[in-house]
């Protein structure tokens, strides 16, 4: 597989919200907004980028037998890394987002792709199945997201479309989460097939 | 490339050095990133005191802190932080006080005139939903639905399902009953505050 096709199959073929059905719990619980939608999966996927080819260098010294504990060991590093980073520099993130960095620790598209694709294949492959997997997490996120706050909130990044009477609130609230995913797997899986 | 064998010498070698190496990166970085998050801290407080104030040229003549025991013997620290304009006419001051909200610490800072009026407040750290209870840095600024700025916390602020005068962020009833709670035992803190600016004065220019 080349690089190209890679990508495209993180995002399309084998994209984690809408066909892996993987990280469910952030996908729920951050997409209250389009931009927090957003901000969760370009963090999982910074995440994911780093700890697939830190993975992949490591696989010929891994022993089979303690390969999860290595894998989580990193993943933790990098997430700690990732935290660090955005308190200092990217306060506004840190402030909305905060509470649900850490726990991309027990995301499990990051441990999925680490033993599905990372530990199998070269670092430069796994490079680019972070990149479409992210990408495809980041879209899948932000999508859920536009939906939600469209409904919910009456705008998209936060500009204003409908006025605040006609709003659904739930649809900004956790059952809002599941109604508007539900319905975007069965629209994305008819395009697809 | 073959894998390296399973043997107990090689698993514990294998763990720990991934363990050491990730651990000295992470020291590292946290040593690079350990100024910035203080300097952040740092400039929202003083920021965040300048606008529960609403005044831009200030100085904190006195920080006072103040500790109580609540009902349940949790101690409560609240940080009263008395404020000075350019011409050293007292101002009031913010108080930092710190509650259970729905997903954690719900520390706020509340601006009080002398009187112990609401000027203004700001969400210091929370953990609260995004999207809910997340609302209340906007929520109960002047103008806004639950519009708190201007009322004098004499009378305990309560949510309007308490009895109370001030409307709940919706589906976040959690949220506001801590928020105000934090309010009330900010005003009780800084009314019961000794009014001595010259005891243990530590002045700070901004």
């Amino acid at each position: 597989m080349n690089a190209i096709q890679i990508i495209k199959n993180g995002i399309v073929k084998e994209n984690p919200t809408f066909v892996l059905m993987l990280g469910m719990c952030p996908t729920l619980a951050t997409t209250t907004s389009a931009g927090n939608g957003m901000s969760m999966g370009l963090a999982t996927m910074a995440v994911l980028i780093c700890t697939n080819v830190v993975i992949s260098c490591l696989k010929s010294v891994t022993p089979d037998k303690v390969r999860i504990p290595v894998f989580i060991v990193v993943i933790a590093a990098f997430v700690t890394l990732l935290q660090m980073v955005i308190k200092a520099y990217l306060p506004e993130v840190d402030a909305s987002l905060g509470l649900f960095i850490p726990l991309i620790v027990v995301n499990c598209i990051i441990l999925g792709r680490a033993e599905a694709f990372a530990a199998k294949n070269s670092p430069v492959a796994s490079l680019f199945d972070g990149i479409g997997i992210g990408l495809g997490f980041t879209l899948g996120l932000t999508l859920l997201g536009m939906c939600r706050e469209l409904l919910g909130s009456g705008s998209i990044f936060g500009f204003t479309l409908i006025p605040e009477t006609y709003n659904i609130l739930l649809f900004v609230l956790p059952p809002g989460a599941f109604i508007t995913l539900g319905f975007l797997i069965a629209i994305v899986n008819k395009i697809r097939n | 490339m073959k894998k390296l064998e399973s043997s107990l010498l090689n698993m514990v070698l294998v763990l720990t050095g991934v363990a050491v190496i990730m651990g000295g990166i992470l020291a590292f970085v946290n040593h690079l990133t350990e100024g910035p998050i203080a300097d952040q801290k740092a400039k929202a407080l003083a920021d965040g005191i300048k606008s529960v104030m609403c005044v831009d040229d200030l100085q904190v003549a006195n920080t006072d802190t103040v500790k109580q025991t609540d009902a349940k013997g949790k101690e409560l620290i609240y940080v009263i932080y008395e404020t000075k304009d350019a011409q050293g006419h007292e101002l009031g001051a913010a108080v930092e006080s710190t509650t259970g909200g729905f997903g954690g610490n719900l520390k706020v800072l509340v601006g009080f005139n002398t009187e112990g009026q609401i000027l203004g407040y700001t969400l210091l750290e929370h953990a609260e939903t995004p999207g809910l209870g997340a609302k209340a840095d906007k929520w109960f600024q002047k103008g806004e639905k639950g519009d708190i700025i201007g009322l004098t916390p004499a009378q305990p602020l309560t949510v309007s399902k308490d009895g109370g005068k001030v409307d709940a962020i919706t589906a976040s009833t959690i949220t506001s009953r801590a928020f105000l709670l934090a309010v009330n035992n900010a005003y009780n803190a800084y009314k019961a505050a000794p009014i001595d600016a010259e005891s243990g004065a530590t002045k700070k220019s901004e």
